[in-house]
């Protein structure tokens, strides 16, 4: 037990600490304890990168929800013997490299792109989809999306058919059956959905820098440019430290909502 | 003793500070059919666990064969465990299952199949051998758990609530098969059970127990018929217990009446527990008895009426073949034999 | 059923959107010449340029032998360590399963960095072993996960009625405990071995010179552009994925007919 002492606590510890320390004290014997990585933080420039990420995240997370949770209840509902095939179809893509994925948006939104091509084709102007905002969403929903609908359908295809039974026999139509059993019965594979797509969301690098270009920074992307370009790794660190926090925040929010404790053991 | 196969001397047991076992001294002969009956947390699991080697005492020994086995581990212990839910490895098929024992002994695998087939046939699940658990019923399970335990040939065989999971008939099927065999083979049993039934069908000995103490050990008779004290009495059968007072020797005073019994020793005007069972009481015309008393309710049984009868705001449970209906006035009889009494309990 | 229809339809329409971008890839790199709009003639130019590409072989070489040994070691390591934990009870418990857990949690991005600080401050040399050393780092927890479910559905009485039977206590992991959870551990096997060969950003944090991955070699290459010669690439990942999954779908399939035939 002692190597996940070192290998896990240890470095999470040592992130804390260089977020504390100013980029002078790097040698043991100068060590200065300060709070200026994080102040540094709040400079709206920081800020605003910080409330995008958020944003951004929470969008692409909204419309995994409302695209995915279709698709998990009509899975669920679709007979044995096809609903495997179906299934596969959704986890084929999440095997598939991520940078790969995010990659083939690259081919289609770009300027030279099947999309513009086609619009051309057609006598339409071009259109500017590639580094923008707009992109980047699309890119998150693209490569998320299947960890929304699988747990939503796990938390559906559990549902004890006997409950949906026993509203009908007292009375309810088919509306009222779903607002009122499946749809809050659903609600831990909702949950859990939603922290699969939002923790990654926000801290993704890859998508915002392919699609996003320089323009359209994340937080993850800022961490990056700081630890490999600046090598501000006291300043690098503190952001760490403020988006584990910010998952910690958003899993505790979550949590409260949910009454299965099995964690990450969930999704399958 | 020399003759016991297993001793218990001063056993204690805590969890989590909370004492589950308090002072046990437990002794069991060769060849015996014994019973810990109790209900749920009087700590017979526990006792059958120290026995077997996966719990240890915080204090007192436990002897096997005259030998000291505190420490002794399960594998390394003479005995075998028949678990509640069987315990079956799910992987293994039946063959398997019953060899596990046998083949960490590393017995020839001719020797093995011989044991095996015997056992399979003794169950009367000959050819059963290639199926795997998961295809087998409730009571075939039960009968592998066994067999599998019983192959090893063990001195001892220790049972936890075995039968708990299986219907009604099976349940007293098996209850009959179990002490034949135990008869046939010669081993002995140390079965667990709540059930007080089951225990008065198959036992030698039965040690009654509850919160952590030995209530009353004895043979079946004897514990159905002199109940020590009223957990007993009320645990086992099904009893009256009303509040009386030794008059003198073979005199008690209950509900404003003198009767003769046949117990004494006790003291002059001693508070005492009367212990009364339902199947001795008899109904006559009113008027007739020594107490009077309206039946409250009728309840039809198969083998008997079940009555509840109100006499002097005692409500008596009484068990007979006659009936009265619901409203009437009956006398109730009994004969000193059937009055047993007993030291105020807690 | 009008709700038939609309399902199917709407189930279509979401598995275009997934598939698309793939199966767009995947055309275009048969593409004659560069264009991702124009289509110019079948060609297998840019399988050939892929094969030829040093950067590339390379890059496919590290990423499976990394993946397959950290897979391999992870596998074992969190076996023992799920064990060690099913075995514990209470406060230490609950403690060693949420700092386990912390790799899971975390964005990759802030464990790649932390094992890279980590790494610095014991003054180790960038390379092979430290990549391989990350993949193991986040692939336990993961393998863990996999297994604990397991452990836990396993009847507490069986190690005991394995010991009632004779068996020692390593006998009875060996012909008992592993077997059950087997299914566990392959599940966990996989997960960490499909986790090595996607990785990037922790690959990206914690590679030294000259050693890199698919996922490096494929952002490099991206950043700069598009290139056909990553749609070939993409195109023959798809397709060894999907003979995989087939297989395994194949595999699992063929049991349960197995297990009916069996019980006929």
């Amino acid at each position: 037990m002692v190597w996940i002492f070192l290998f896990i606590a240890l470095p999470s510890f040592l992130v804390l600490l260089y977020s504390i320390t100013t980029k002078e004290s790097n040698g043991l014997t100068t060590i200065h304890f300060t709070f200026e990585n994080f102040k540094k933080f709040f400079n709206p420039m920081y800020l605003n990168i910080l409330w995008d990420s958020i944003y951004l995240a929470a969008v692409s997370t909204a419309i995994c929800l409302v695209l995915g949770y279709p698709a998990a209840f009509i899975i669920s509902n679709t007979h044995i013997s096809r609903r495997s095939t179906l299934l596969f179809l959704c986890i084929l893509p999440m095997w598939m490299n991520m940078l790969l994925r995010t990659y083939a948006w690259m081919t289609i939104l770009g300027n030279n792109g099947i999309l513009n091509n086609f619009f051309s084709f057609l006598g339409l102007p071009k259109v500017n989809m590639l580094y923008t905002r707009g992109a980047t969403v699309m890119g998150m929903v693209y490569n998320f999306l299947p960890f929304m609908i699988l747990p939503i359908y796990t938390a559906l295809s559990k549902m004890d058919k006997g409950l949906l039974e026993a509203a009908d026999d007292l009375g309810a139509n088919k509306k009222t059956v779903f607002r009122k059993v499946i749809l809050p019965l659903s609600m831990p594979g909702v949950i859990s959905g939603i922290i699969m797509v939002f923790m990654p969301a926000v801290s993704t690098f890859i998508i915002p820098q392919l699609l996003g270009g320089n323009k359209n920074m994340m937080i993850g992307n800022l961490v990056e440019k700081l630890f490999i370009l600046n090598g501000d790794w006291n300043f690098g660190s503190a952001i760490s430290i403020v988006m584990m926090l910010i998952i910690l925040l958003s899993m505790s929010i979550m949590n409260k909502f949910d009454i299965d404790k099995e964690g990450g053991a969930r999704l399958w | 003793m020399d003759n016991a196969i297993i001793q218990l001397n001063n056993i204690t047991k805590k969890f989590d500070g909370e004492i589950v076992l308090d002072d046990i001294n437990l002794s069991v002969k060769k060849n015996e059919f014994v019973t810990l009956l109790g209900p749920s947390g009087c700590g017979k699991t526990t006792t059958l666990r120290i026995i077997g080697g996966f719990e240890t005492p915080d204090e007192g020994d436990v002897y096997f064969d005259g030998h000291l086995i505190n420490d002794v581990p399960p594998f390394k212990r003479q005995l075998n465990t028949v678990f509640q839910k069987y315990a079956l490895f799910p992987h293994l098929n039946v063959y398997e299952n019953i060899a596990f024992g046998l083949r960490i002994k590393k017995m020839d695998e001719r020797l093995i199949t011989g044991k095996v087939e015997k056992m399979l046939e003794l169950f009367n699940l000959k050819n059963y051998g290639k199926r795997r658990i998961d295809q087998l019923s409730g009571g075939q399970q039960q009968r592998i758990a066994i067999a599998r335990a019983l192959v090893n040939e063990p001195k001892v065989l220790l049972l936890d609530e075995p039968l708990g999971a299986l219907d009604l008939k099976l349940r007293k099927e098996m209850q009959h098969e179990l002490k034949a065999m135990q008869q046939q083979l010669g081993i002995t049993f140390i079965y667990v059970t709540h059930d007080q039934e089951e225990a008065l069908t198959m036992s030698d000995t039965i040690v009654v127990m509850n919160d952590g103490i030995i209530q009353q050990m004895g043979s079946p008779i004897d514990i159905y018929n002199e109940p020590e004290n009223a957990f007993v009495a009320d645990f086992i059968g099904e009893s009256n217990i009303l509040d009386g007072v030794m008059i003198d020797d073979y005199l008690v005073e209950f509900l404003g009446k003198k009767f003769e019994c046949l117990d004494s020793g006790f003291g002059r005007g001693e508070g005492v527990d009367v212990v009364i069972r339902p199947e001795d009481l008899d109904l006559t015309p009113s008027g007739e008895g020594k107490l009077t008393g309206i039946v409250k309710s009728v309840t039809f049984k198969g083998v008997h009426y079940e009555m509840d009868i109100v006499s002097n705001d005692y409500e008596f449970l009484v068990h007979s073949t006659d009936m009265a209906p619901v409203g009437t006035t009956v006398g109730l009889t009994l004969t000193p034999d059937d009055i047993h009494i007993m030291e105020k309990g807690e | 059923m009008v709700k038939k229809y609309l399902s199917k339809i709407y189930m279509g329409i979401i598995f275009i959107f997934l598939y698309a971008p793939i199966i767009v890839l995947a055309v275009f790199s048969f593409n004659e010449s560069k264009s991702r709009g124009n289509w110019t003639g079948f060609s297998l130019k840019w399988y050939i340029e892929l094969f030829h590409d040093h950067d590339i072989r390379s890059a496919f070489y590290y990423t499976i032998s990394i993946a397959v040994i950290a897979a391999i070691i992870s596998t074992i390591l969190g076996t023992i360590a799920a064990i060690g934990i099913n075995s514990m009870k209470g406060k230490s418990k609950a403690i060693i399963l949420n700092v386990n857990y912390l790799p899971v949690v975390n964005p990759d991005i802030v464990t790649g960095i932390s094992l890279m600080i980590l790494y610095i401050s014991f003054n180790l040399d960038f390379g092979f072993n430290t990549m391989l050393l990350s993949h193991i780092v986040f692939n336990t927890p993961y393998v863990i996960l996999s297994i604990l479910p397991k452990l836990k559905q396993l009847d507490a009485h069986m190690t005991e009625a394995a010991m009632d039977l004779g068996a020692t206590p390593m006998y009875a992991l060996r012909k008992v405990i592993i077997p059950e959870i087997k299914p566990g551990i392959v599940t966990g096997f996989l997960m960490a071995f499909t986790l090595s060969i996607d990785d990037f950003i922790i690959s990206y944090f914690t590679k030294g010179e000259g050693v890199t991955n698919l996922s490096i070699v494929i952002y490099s290459m991206a950043r700069r552009g598009v290139r056909p010669t990553i749609n070939a690439l993409s195109t023959i990942m798809l397709a060894v994925v999907l003979l995989l999954m087939i297989l395994i779908n194949k595999r699992s399939n063929g049991v349960e007919k197995k297990k009916l035939k069996r019980e006929v």
